[in-house]
C-alpha cells in the first residue's frame, strides 16, 4: 500500500474578524471537519462552489494558512512544525489561479529556475531541471520568450513547469483554469493529466468545472467548509439531483444521459465522457 | 499613448559590448562619468568622444536609439547652459542690460553641453545592452561588498528585477482602467493642468489597488516557491567574467588614466612647476 502523501485529520479553519480591541466580533468556519487523504501518484479533484472552503483547504497544504484546529501532514509532516516549513513548501508545489500574478522571471525558463535556485540546487542541475520541466508540460520550445508575450493558458503551464522544477511530491493546483478561456483550459488540462499519467506525479486539482475532473481517481465535494461528497467520477456523478443542489454543474454528457433516464430510458448512472453516453444509447437500440 | 514610455530600454542585436558582463559595463560608466567631470581641456573631451564613439560603433546600437535619450533631458540641458553663461564672472564679450555673456561662462556652458550629452550617452549604452535582468544580477553581484553593512543586496537586487517585471502589466492595466474610465464618460484631454491632473486621481486608485491585490498574490506564490530572502539561493545563470571581461578592463582603465592625465594637463604641468619653484626658487 503506498503512502500518504497528504492526510488532513479533522482540519478545522476559522476566519475571525477583530474590532480595533481585538475582540472577535465575526467567526467564519471556512474549514469544518474536514478528513481528506491523497495517496502517491493519484489524481484527486476537489469540486465545490464559491466559498465552499475548496481554496482555503489548498493554502494549507502549502502551509500558507495553518490549522485553528486538527492536522495536516504532508509527505508525512506536520505543516505546524516550524522547522519542517520549507520541506512542506518543496514537497507541496502550489499553482495560483491567477497566471500573471505568479510568474516572477522575465523569461520563460528563468521563471521555472526560481524555485530550485531558492532550494539552493547548483547550477548545472537546475538547467537539467529547467529542461525537463518545460518539456513535461510541452513548453520547451517556449523557454527564451518572455512571459508578457504568452497566452493566459500557456501561462499557466509555465506555471507549472515551475513548480515541477522543485520536484514536489505532489502538485495542487487551485483553480488553475479559473481566468482561462476554453481553449487555454484544454491545454491546461492536458498538461495536468499528462503529469499523473506520465510522470505519475500526485495532482490535486481544485476547480469548479466538473468536467476537469472526469478523469480523477477519486473526488471529493465541498460545501460550506465541509466535505459533502467523496467517491470515484462515476459514483460522484451518478447522482446528479445531489450535486444540482449543490449547484455544481454537470458534465454535459452525464447530463444528457441523467435527463433521458428520467425519461424511462434504460441507461446506466455515472455517464462521463461522450463516447460512453454514445456506446450506451447503441446498447439501448 | 502610455506605451511609449521605456524604460531601461534594452536594445537587442548580438554586439561584444552585449555579451560583456554587466559588471565591467556599471563599472566603466562609473569610471565614465568621474573622468568626464576632471577634463579641463579639449584634449580630454576628444579622448572621450573617440571612446564613447567607438563603444557606440561596437555595440551596434543604431546612433538615432542612443541620441533619444537626450530628448528627455533638453530641458535641463538649455537650464544649465543659460545659468552658466550668464552667471559665470570674467572677461566680458558681450554685455547690455543687465546681462553679461563671458568667454569663462562660454567655455563652462559649452563643456557642461558635453559633458552632460556624453553621460547620458554613455549610461544609454549600458541599459540598450544589458537586459535588465542581467542589470540587476551586475548590480547585486557588484554590490555585493555592502553584504558585510548588512544590506540586503540579493532582496533590493530581487525587488528591482519584480519591479521591471511588472512595469508592463502595471501599463497595461493602467491603459485598461483610463479606458474603462472613458467609457463612463471621463476626461482625461480638456481644461488646464490641475484639472488633468485631478482627473487621474479615478485611475491612480484603482491602479494601487490593484497593484497592492497583485503584490500580496505574488509574495504568497514566491513563498509557495520557497522563496526564504537571498541567503542560500544559487543562480541558474550566475556572472562569471570572461576572457574578454579581462580585456575590457585593460582598456577601460587604461582609458581612464590616460584620458585623466591628458584631460587635466595644464593642472599637472603647473602641480609639477610648482614643485619645480619650490625646490629651485626659480620658474622652470
Amino acid at each position: 500500500m503506498s503512502m500518504d502523501i497528504v492526510k488532513t485529520d479533522n482540519l478545522v479553519f476559522e476566519y475571525i474578524r477583530r474590532d480595533d480591541e481585538g475582540n472577535p466580533v465575526d467567526v467564519t468556519t471556512a474549514l469544518d471537519h474536514v478528513n481528506i487523504d491523497v495517496k502517491q501518484g493519484e489524481f484527486v479533484g476537489i469540486l465545490g462552489h464559491n466559498g465552499s472552503g475548496k481554496s482555503t483547504f489548498a493554502k494549507h497544504l502549502n502551509a500558507i494558512l495553518y490549522p485553528t484546529d486538527g492536522t495536516v501532514i504532508v509527505n508525512g509532516m506536520n505543516t505546524t512544525d516550524d522547522d519542517k516549513l520549507w520541506d512542506v513548501r518543496s514537497s507541496a508545489g502550489m499553482v495560483f489561479q491567477n497566471p500573471d500574478n505568479q510568474i516572477i522571471g522575465q523569461v520563460v525558463e528563468e521563471d521555472v529556475g526560481f524555485g530550485p535556485e531558492n532550494l539552493g540546487v547548483p547550477t548545472k542541475e537546475i538547467w537539467s531541471r529547467v529542461e525537463e520541466s518545460l518539456r513535461a508540460v510541452g513548453m520547451l520550445e517556449y523557454r527564451l520568450k518572455s512571459p508578457s508575450r504568452l497566452s493566459g493558458g500557456q501561462k499557466q503551464r509555465v506555471s507549472i513547469a515551475g513548480v515541477l522544477a522543485m520536484h514536489p511530491k505532489c502538485i495542487i493546483l487551485d483553480e488553475p483554469t479559473a481566468m482561462l478561456d476554453p481553449s487555454g483550459r484544454k491545454e491546461v488540462v492536458r498538461a495536468i493529466r499528462g503529469l499523473n499519467d506520465v510522470e505519475k506525479m500526485t495532482v490535486i486539482l481544485i476547480t469548479h468545472y466538473m468536467d476537469e475532473v472526469v478523469h480523477a481517481d477519486r473526488i471529493f465535494v465541498m460545501d460550506k467548509g465541509k466535505v459533502v461528497m467523496q467517491g470515484t467520477p462515476k459514483e460522484i456523478f451518478s447522482d446528479v439531483p445531489a450535486l444540482k443542489a449543490l449547484r455544481l454543474d454537470v458534465p454535459g454528457p452525464t447530463r444528457i444521459a441523467w435527463e433521458l433516464k428520467q425519461k424511462g430510458i434504460p441507461l446506466p448512472d455515472g455517464i462521463l465522457t461522450c463516447e460512453e453516453l454514445v456506446r450506451e444509447i447503441e446498447k439501448c437500440r | 499613448m502610455i506605451r511609449d514610455i521605456t524604460i531601461g530600454q534594452y536594445y537587442q542585436t548580438k554586439s561584444v559590448i552585449h555579451r560583456l558582463d554587466p559588471r565591467v559595463k556599471l563599472l566603466g560608466t562609473l569610471l565614465f562619468i568621474i573622468a568626464l567631470f576632471t577634463y579641463n581641456n579639449p584634449v580630454g573631451y576628444i579622448i572621450g568622444i573617440i571612446f564613447l564613439c567607438t563603444v557606440i560603433k561596437l555595440s551596434h546600437v543604431p546612433f538615432k536609439f542612443i541620441t533619444k535619450g537626450l530628448k528627455g533631458i533638453i530641458l535641463i540641458l538649455c537650464f544649465t547652459v543659460l545659468i552658466n553663461l550668464f552667471l559665470t564672472p570674467g572677461t566680458p564679450i558681450i554685455a547690455f542690460w543687465k546681462i553679461t555673456i563671458t568667454y569663462e561662462g562660454l567655455a563652462v556652458a559649452f563643456s557642461m553641453i558635453l559633458r552632460l550629452t556624453m553621460l547620458i550617452m554613455g549610461s544609454s549604452i549600458v541599459t540598450l545592452t544589458t537586459t535588465p535582468n542581467n542589470l540587476t544580477d551586475g548590480l547585486e553581484k557588484g554590490m555585493g561588498f555592502m553584504k558585510i553593512f548588512r544590506v540586503p543586496v540579493g532582496d533590493v537586487a530581487m525587488m528591482m528585477s519584480i519591479a521591471l517585471r511588472f512595469i508592463p502589466i502595471l501599463l497595461e492595466e493602467t491603459d485598461r482602467i483610463m479606458k474603462a474610465q472613458l467609457a463612463r464618460g471621463a476626461d482625461f484631454e480638456s481644461g488646464n493642468i490641475v484639472k488633468k491632473a485631478k482627473a487621474l486621481v479615478p485611475v491612480l486608485v484603482p491602479l494601487f489597488v490593484s497593484a497592492f491585490r497583485r503584490a500580496g498574490d505574488l509574495a504568497m506564490a514566491m513563498e509557495a516557491r520557497c522563496y526564504r530572502g537571498g541567503d542560500g539561493r544559487t543562480k541558474m545563470k550566475p556572472l562569471v567574467y570572461k576572457k574578454r571581461d579581462a580585456i575590457a578592463y585593460i582598456i577601460l582603465f587604461t582609458f581612464v588614466i590616460v584620458s585623466i592625465w591628458l584631460g587635466r594637463w595644464s593642472v599637472i604641468t603647473d602641480f609639477f612647476r610648482s614643485i619645480y619653484m619650490n625646490l629651485f626658487g626659480c620658474p622652470l
